[in-house]
């Protein structure tokens, strides 16, 4: 239990997916303008990654490890995780149509989320177990949450402030993301043993 | 991205737009994670923007090649197979013949598959156009690619480490500014650099 205490928080503050492992930018950067936006894409990504943790995981060891079929772990997994994207899109428009509304436009992007891909090779390159992944998995999603929502409240803050006219936009946005990192990387000297 | 649809593509317009109007990295802001993680080192971005340059022009080959057979309800999924068949190529083929920089690539060539560049690329310009320039397009694509993560990368090692390709060329006096390197860094060079880009881009369109 603790284990997996440490495993989270490493996750979420030590070894941020963002700001440290440089995964996810592209959604970090381009739908953090909101807060709302931003809440909602953070949902939908942890929700996405905590799942398609457990399904690699249990792909990986199941299906390509017996067949010795490791090297196609790239290729299958994006298969997995495109389809389980579908896949929620589908049951979400069903059954949740208020939820669906609020994150639909959001999760055809989470397909190419370098950080859904990221967290499940990093599953097994990491050789964790089926709880230690999903553990794993959730609190990557929770550190991507906590990144792009912080840069959402800088931006809705930086669009009344009086900006040199060429850093407007898409540069002062990284470098707010960049004044984040800084203060994340402040976490680097916690000590989680 | 909006973009007047001619009929014939040449070459060099082709190649204008991969390495100067529509650069992947400076004028689509696309690729972006590849874009700050590797460039620590321009011997990094180098040989991640070859990869890219190769996976892209295959990609856009073949799914220029099978545009008419390709339905469109399942094109993206398609395209994330096609791409992730030669990404796994080229992560094989680094781990075999050049260990040392898979390495220090590491998560990021199979992330290759998820790059945007990519899929931009396949969905709004392979899967419409024929094939000559479907290949040029991805040619001149990774070019761009590869000139930014080349520039991206000189800052960061030049003022990071004092270096250029591992090769020390600053002298003893320049303490070289540790946190270029670090994530914090990536973030400031890009913006400072998409900064500039912004700032000549202006100044141009003023003097038309």
């Amino acid at each position: 239990m603790g284990n997996l205490l440490l495993l989270s928080l490493g996750a979420v503050l030590v070894e941020n997916f963002v700001f440290v492992k440089f995964l996810g930018i592209c959604p970090f950067l381009g739908v953090s303008q909101k807060l709302n936006t931003a809440v909602g894409m953070g949902l939908a990504v942890t929700f996405t990654m905590t799942i398609s943790s457990a399904l690699t995981w249990l792909l990986h060891r199941f299906v390509l490890v017996p067949l010795e079929l490791e090297y196609l772990n790239t290729v299958a997994f994006i298969l997995l995780i495109a389809s389980l994207v579908q896949l929620i899109e589908m049951v979400l428009q069903k059954f949740l149509p208020s939820l669906y509304a609020s994150l639909g436009i959001y999760l055809p992007l989470i397909t190419t989320n370098c950080a859904v891909l990221g967290v499940a090779l990093l599953n097994v390159q990491n050789g964790y177990d089926f709880v230690e992944s999903m553990v794993y998995g959730f609190s990557a999603g929770i550190g991507f949450l906590l990144a792009i929502v912080l840069l959402s409240l800088v931006r809705e803050r930086l669009i009344f402030s009086r900006i040199p006219k060429p850093f407007q936009g898409f540069p002062s946005a990284l470098i707010a993301g960049g004044l984040l990192a800084l203060a994340f990387s402040g976490f680097q000297g916690l000590q989680l043993a | 991205m909006s973009r007047r649809q001619k009929k014939d593509w040449s070459a060099r317009q082709l190649f204008r737009n991969g390495l100067l109007d529509q650069n992947p990295i400076f004028g689509q802001l696309l690729g972006m994670c590849s874009a700050l993680a590797v460039s620590t080192s321009v011997i990094n971005g180098f040989t991640m923007g070859l990869c890219v340059t190769f996976v892209l022009t295959l990609s856009n080959l073949f799914i220029s090649l099978l545009r008419r057979f390709i339905l469109p309800q399942i094109r993206i999924a398609a395209y994330i197979v096609i791409v992730a068949g030669f990404v796994t190529v080229v992560d094989l083929l680094l781990k075999a013949y050049f260990p040392s920089l898979a390495a220090s690539l590491g998560l990021f060539i199979p992330l290759i598959v998820v790059n945007c560049v990519i899929l931009a690329r396949a969905e709004s310009f392979a899967s419409k156009q024929p094939v000559a320039p479907s290949l040029l397009d991805g040619v001149s694509m990774g070019l761009g690619y590869t000139v930014a993560m080349v520039v991206i990368s000189s800052v960061r090692e030049l003022l990071g480490s004092g270096s250029f390709c591992g090769i020390r060329i600053l002298g003893d006096w320049f303490s070289p500014a540790m946190l270029l390197i670090s994530p914090v860094g990536g973030f400031l060079v890009l913006g400072g650099l998409m900064a500039g880009v912004s700032w000549l881009k202006n100044k141009r369109k003023k003097k038309e």
